[in-house]
């Protein structure tokens, strides 16, 4: 269940002036930059939800001025010493750093959702693509043990292809490790939400962001436990195009809603308002 | 099933078996010569085994003639009643459990069967369970903690099964839901990784308060080949997958993942499975009395800790505060 990257969205040619367009990776229409950013990357065409940056994400979901991160200092650990074909991970890791100016594949922190106040974890897809690795479940866990003290909510956005194989066995220990802080909130009546977004898949989807009280995604995320290739290599047959998409999993029951981004802090903040009976 | 590390062992056992038909009267130094054999295997078999690589490991946990899931429960329960069914959509093939005595112990005794005839692998679906495996697993976990009964959960998995009805029924949810619970019962958990440790296929049922190997298992995030096709571009050079991943029980014991190996005879459980079996029981049966005299509290607590530590990267300011 290693994180993958997907091969590289095309960019179609166009004439077009750069810098005023954006352009859908689905339908390819051309938008306006302005409209799509603040429309916070979704294609006002066909409602393509484009993968957002924890930071983005944080602007959407939290008030503004409320979010404190916490652990920002947390990075990657290299359990293992690992090296491979391409190098170390050290270095792999030092880039990620550089690349995404993050120290790890989530964001954690406290902040208000509409004035409510919630204990978050935003995972980012550009960092080694989101994977799930010892110094991302510590964070995760700490963010948990944070809202076991407040006595507030967690909300996790996922994004990960899965566990960091670099960590090797220490990564999907993080499986349980993070697991188990959610059973704490459970058993103290606390409210967790899991936001699924794409992609969300192997380490993650089969651990702590498929278990949520409520488990919500935005729309045409994929979600899955195997990768599409795996499986159809396993079973010889292809499946359908619709697979391992949010309304899949929502037709099979293993999600509560799916919720447009536009529409999301003010879902969560409903939702949230149902919650937090047991709090006091 | 040979493995080409062994070419030579085989050799000497043939030779050993050839020797052992002919008649000691008409050949004097025949007793003589087979003990010769005897003793050079014995140390050839200790030279081998002292130079394993963590690929030859990979060989010896897919051994075909190790033991397997079903020959521990015979040759460890005097008493084993298998419980069916998930009760939800049907019954799992490659993850089994039930009530068994092991010593004086009751105990919820669950494992991954792989099946050893082809037959038996294809009834089985190769020891890779689909989400009612995991969720009959928990039913079954919920049962022992209802019942006051120790958890023993054997691993043998390559991996959760990657197929499709799997992945419309869940396979994340369930593995999910069983690291979930399982950091929560309130009863000891003893798991035995005891051939392949595949994933979160494995881990699905290897969250517990003591972690036991045998010497020549492995437990991996990712199988090498996979992790050599990934990260080599080249399945082929899975054997330096498997050597960085830190993969046997060893490097585990090292990175705090396990508690304690149980030793192999020499030359593996498959050249003994009876003596594999025998101190696989004993060390189960150590380790639930020192586990059933903790208070359930102190169980659980211990249990978070335990997963709480693993790949810790900083200084906590407080202790667990539940
Ligand atoms: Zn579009």
């Amino acid at each position: 269940m290693g994180w993958f990257k997907r091969s590289a969205r095309k960019t179609p040619q166009n004439e077009i002036p750069e810098g005023l367009f954006a352009v859908c990776p689905r339908c390819k229409a051309h938008i306006y930059k302005d409209e799509y950013e603040s429309a916070f990357k979704v294609c006002p065409k066909c409602n393509h939800h484009e993968r957002l940056t924890a930071a983005e994400r944080i602007e959407l979901i939290v008030d503004k001025g409320t979010f404190r991160e916490f652990n920002s200092e947390i990075k990657p650990n290299d359990p293992l010493d690992f090296k491979d074909a391409k190098g170390s991970y050290r270095q792999k890791a030092e880039d990620a750093i550089a690349k995404t100016g993050l120290n790890e594949a989530v964001v954690t922190g406290s902040g208000d959702i509409n004035g409510t106040r919630a204990v978050i974890a935003v995972m980012d897809f550009r960092f080694l693509g989101g994977s799930l690795a010892s110094a991302t479940g510590e964070k995760i866990l700490l963010a948990s043990e944070h809202a076991l003290r407040m006595k507030r909510a967690l909300l996790i956005f996922s994004a990960s292809g899965g566990a960091r194989m670099h960590e090797g066995i220490v990564s999907l220990m993080q499986m349980a490790k993070t697991c188990a802080g959610i059973a704490r909130l459970d058993r103290a009546g606390l409210p967790y939400i899991s936001i699924m977004t794409d992609p969300t898949y192997g380490g993650v989807s089969a651990s702590f962001a498929t278990v949520g009280d409520l488990n919500i995604a935005e729309p045409g995320a994929l979600i899955g436990f195997a990768g599409r290739r795996v499986i159809e290599q396993t079973i010889k047959e292809k499946l359908p195009d619709d697979f391992q998409t949010a309304e899949y999993l929502l037709e099979h029951g293993f999600l509560d809603s799916i919720v447009n981004r536009g529409e999301m802090k003010d879902y969560l903040h409903r939702v949230l308002q149902y919650s937090l009976g047991k709090k006091v | 099933m040979n493995l080409e590390f062994e070419n030579e062992l085989a050799e000497i056992e043939e030779r050993i078996a050839e020797l052992s038909k002919l008649d000691s009267k008409e050949h004097p130094q025949l007793n003589k010569d087979i003990g010769a054999l005897r003793r050079k295997m014995k140390s050839l078999t200790r030279r081998i085994y002292e130079n394993l690589t963590p690929w030859d490991t990979v060989r010896i946990a897919r051994h075909h003639d190790r033991p397997l899931f079903k020959d521990f429960i015979a040759g460890m329960c005097s008493d084993f009643i298998e419980l069916h069914g998930d009760r939800r959509c049907g019954d799992d093939k490659a993850l089994i459990g039930g009530f068994a005595t092991i010593d004086k112990h009751r105990v919820m005794l669950i494992g991954m069967v792989k099946g050893r005839t082809v037959d038996e692998k294809v009834h089985h679906n190769f020891g890779m369970p689909n989400p009612e495996g995991y969720r009959k697993a928990l039913r079954l976990m919920k049962l022992a903690e209802k019942y006051g009964l120790p958890i023993v959960c054997m691993v043998d998995t390559p991996a959760a099964y990657p197929g499709r009805e799997a992945e419309e029924r869940g396979q994340a949810e369930a593995i999910a839901r069983n690291l979930t619970e399982m950091a929560g019962l309130e009863v000891p958990i003893v798991v035995v990784i005891t051939g392949e440790g595949g994933s979160g296929g494995a881990l699905g049922i290897a969250v517990g308060d003591a972690i036991l190997m045998l010497r020549y298992a492995v437990y991996s995030v990712i199988p090498p080949e996979g992790c050599a096709a990934i990260l080599w571009r080249d399945a082929e050079r899975a054997p330096e997958a498997a050597d960085a991943l830190k993969i046997t029980a060893e490097s585990l014991l090292d990175l705090g993942i396990i508690d304690q190996i149980i030793d192999e005879p020499p030359g593996g459980a498959h050249r003994d499975p009876e003596t594999t079996i025998e101190r696989t029981r004993e060390a189960v049966v150590e380790t639930l009395q020192r586990l059933k005299r903790q208070s359930t509290a102190r169980l659980r607590d211990n249990r978070y800790d335990k997963f709480a530590r693993m790949g810790r990267v900083k200084k906590r300011r407080s202790k667990s505060s539940k």
